[in-house]
């Protein structure tokens, strides 16, 4: 999907977040307004750090794929010098698109409007009828780079600010959420080659952010697939659910399912099997870990975490959230794969195709609403929408990060106050 | 867009019915056009039932031919998936088709590929208008057919569905395919 235009300069003096931000209340508009969304663009997605793709995507040198950071496309190459590197595809010369494929393999790119070429490194390292340019120095013609690129065991994330928290420090303790999904592979490594899902969806980016660690919503809106089909996950989301939510702070939020799996303290439960029914995935979890820390990781099971603003590991899957515009967003989304765990993963894709993308079981009802929610913010009365579930009973973990019940409005309180700062900082 | 490394198949010249079989492509005909009444109409029951046991509903992603077994489609259903399916929208509380999209599809160049036994290759492009609380949508694809003959009457052992935009962000796709 093409980025559409962001940098149209403000009509009107911006909008006061403060007041439109009441982290329990929050006003329609931030949802619809399209200066907003720009000035979102802007603070958010061409400044903070935001997760472009996996190493395991590009696993071998010259591997290139289009991802995006926010409404821009990105190349995320596996360079000539061995390097993960994130270039802009746009030729410096006349600003045409650069590469018009989704993946491929290649140590150089040549733009097919005049025939620059440049290395997958970046470099211009060819001009066609070069005497017109007598004494050009090349380099002065570099494709854009992302100016900082950060790697969280395979996870490559970008950002456009030039400096700014380091990708450790964004990601804070949320990090242990990654490190508890890596666990999962008896290699300790994810291995993403499945391929992704786009479901396009005609709803501002941030009803997505928000519902992912929604847990009051899977009772009504998931309720018809949790009928016909017997899962563990319906009680996670129930008043007697001993799971919580937590806020990481810097917008990251969490369901911690942990405590039901451990309550119920059977190894692979979380994904509705045993096993006996895994057991090449047992035996290798055993031999990699050791039986008693494979039962606890095989206990605890994947993580449901949202990585602010566009990662979003649930348990089987993998989402990438992207903005397109104020009022459409792209969810992309894969089956987790873990190294070394084949027999797993072959039930993870089947899991996750029957789950998501635009015909899946979960995510067509989720985006039916999301496209709902977009509607609903537009009808001017009342202005503002209310999170004030659990606030009363929020409190913080050993930590210092806030928790609450599985279905409170924890997360969404914690994405607001970390937009806020962001917005207004 | 698409991938660099992505080869078109080879296209196969049209098939030469005997008799028989002329008279077979009009019954499979009569039959696509009832599968797809029954879609637009969301009698759900009847379609269920046009499926083999052993059948296999297929809309691959990212390309014709991408490795169902490797790689995510939009939907792999086996019978059982089918089922599910099924029992979801009757539900009433599918939510992404409550209320329902407002449908009608052509199908055609409907094309006799091959017989094997009483069993029947078929191909046949559909282009389909939805009408949904989000508005119109069109769907285009070109769909592979397995047919079973079984005590006189068509199951389907195998569809596959392969929507020309299967490799670009799509909006829900809820309705039966």
């Amino acid at each position: 999907m093409q980025a559409t235009p962001t940098a149209i300069p403000a009509s009107r003096p911006r909008p006061d977040y403060g007041s439109l931000v009441q982290i329990n209340r929050i006003h329609s508009s931030l949802y619809y307004d399209e200066q907003i969304y720009r000035e979102e663009v802007e603070r958010i997605w061409h400044k903070t750090w935001v997760y472009v793709g996996h190493t395991s995507e590009v696993p071998k040198r010259n591997d290139y794929v289009i991802k995006s950071i926010g409404p821009t496309p990105v190349l995320l190459v596996h360079n000539r010098h061995g390097e993960i590197s994130l270039l802009q595809n746009k030729c410096p010369h006349r600003g045409n698109l650069l590469c018009a494929y989704q993946k491929g393999n290649r140590s150089s790119f040549t733009c097919p409007y005049h025939a620059w070429t440049f290395a997958n490194s970046g470099e211009l390292t060819g001009l066609a009828f070069a005497d017109g340019y007598e004494g050009v120095d090349k380099s002065q013609f570099s494709l854009g780079k992302v100016p900082r690129i950060g790697i969280y065991r395979g996870f490559v994330f970008g950002s456009f600010a030039t400096d700014g928290p380091s990708l450790e420090e964004h990601l804070g303790d949320a990090r242990r959420a990654l490190d508890q999904l890596l666990e999962n592979s008896p290699e300790g490594e994810l291995d993403l080659t499945a391929g992704f899902l786009q479901h396009r969806t005609q709803a501002n980016w941030k009803f997505m952010v928000e519902n992912e660690t929604d847990g009051y919503h899977p009772g009504s809106v998931h309720s018809s697939i949790f009928q016909v089909a017997s899962s563990p996950v319906p009680g996670l989301y129930k008043p007697e659910s001993v799971a919580l939510t937590r806020d990481y702070g810097n917008g990251h939020t969490e369901f911690d399912l942990r405590p039901a799996w451990r309550k119920a303290g059977k190894p692979m439960y979380w994904f509705n099997t045993s096993e006996e029914r895994l057991p090449d995935y047992t035996q290798a979890m055993r031999k990699a870990y050791g039986p008693e820390r494979a039962r606890q990781i095989m206990i605890d099971g994947s993580p449901h975490i949202m990585i602010f603003p566009n990662l979003f590991i649930a348990e089987i899957q993998m989402f990438v959230i992207q903005p397109v515009s104020v009022n459409e967003s792209i969810q992309h989304v894969t089956a987790l794969q873990f190294k070394g765990a084949p027999d797993f993963n072959r039930r993870l894709r089947q899991q996750t195709m029957g789950s998501v993308g635009p015909a899946g079981f979960l995510l067509a009802d989720d985006t039916e609403m999301y496209e709902r929610n977009h509607r609903g913010a537009m009808i001017n009365n009342p202005e503002w929408i209310v999170l004030t579930r659990g606030e009363k009973r929020e409190t913080r973990d050993a930590d210092g990060h806030r928790i609450g019940h599985s279905t409170d409005e924890v997360p969404q309180r914690g994405i607001w106050r970390h937009y806020l700062k962001l917005m207004t900082e | 867009m698409i991938d660099e490394d992505e080869v078109s198949s080879p296209v196969s010249p049209p098939v030469r019915l005997s008799a028989e079989q002329e008279l077979t492509l009009r019954r499979i005909e009569q039959f696509l056009y009832y599968e797809a009444r029954l879609q637009d109409l969301h009698a759900y029951d009847d379609w269920e039932a046009l499926w083999a046991d052993d059948a296999v509903y297929w809309i691959p992603a990212n390309g014709d031919n991408t490795d169902p077994e490797t790689q995510m489609s939009i939907i792999y259903d086996n019978r059982s998936r089918i089922g599910i399916r099924v029992k979801q929208l009757k539900t009433g509380k599918r939510h992404t088709q409550t209320p329902r999209s407002q449908l009608a599809r052509i199908i055609a160049n409907i094309e006799f590929v091959g017989q094997n036994g009483n069993e029947f290759d078929v191909r046949a492009n559909s282009f389909i208008h939805e009408e949904s609380l989000r508005g119109p949508a069109t769907w285009a694809a070109r769909n592979e057919y397995r047919l079973r003959l079984v005590d006189g009457a068509f199951k389907l052992v195998r569809k596959k569905v392969v929507l020309v935009n299967n490799n670009k962000p799509i909006y829900t796709l809820s309705f039966l395919v």
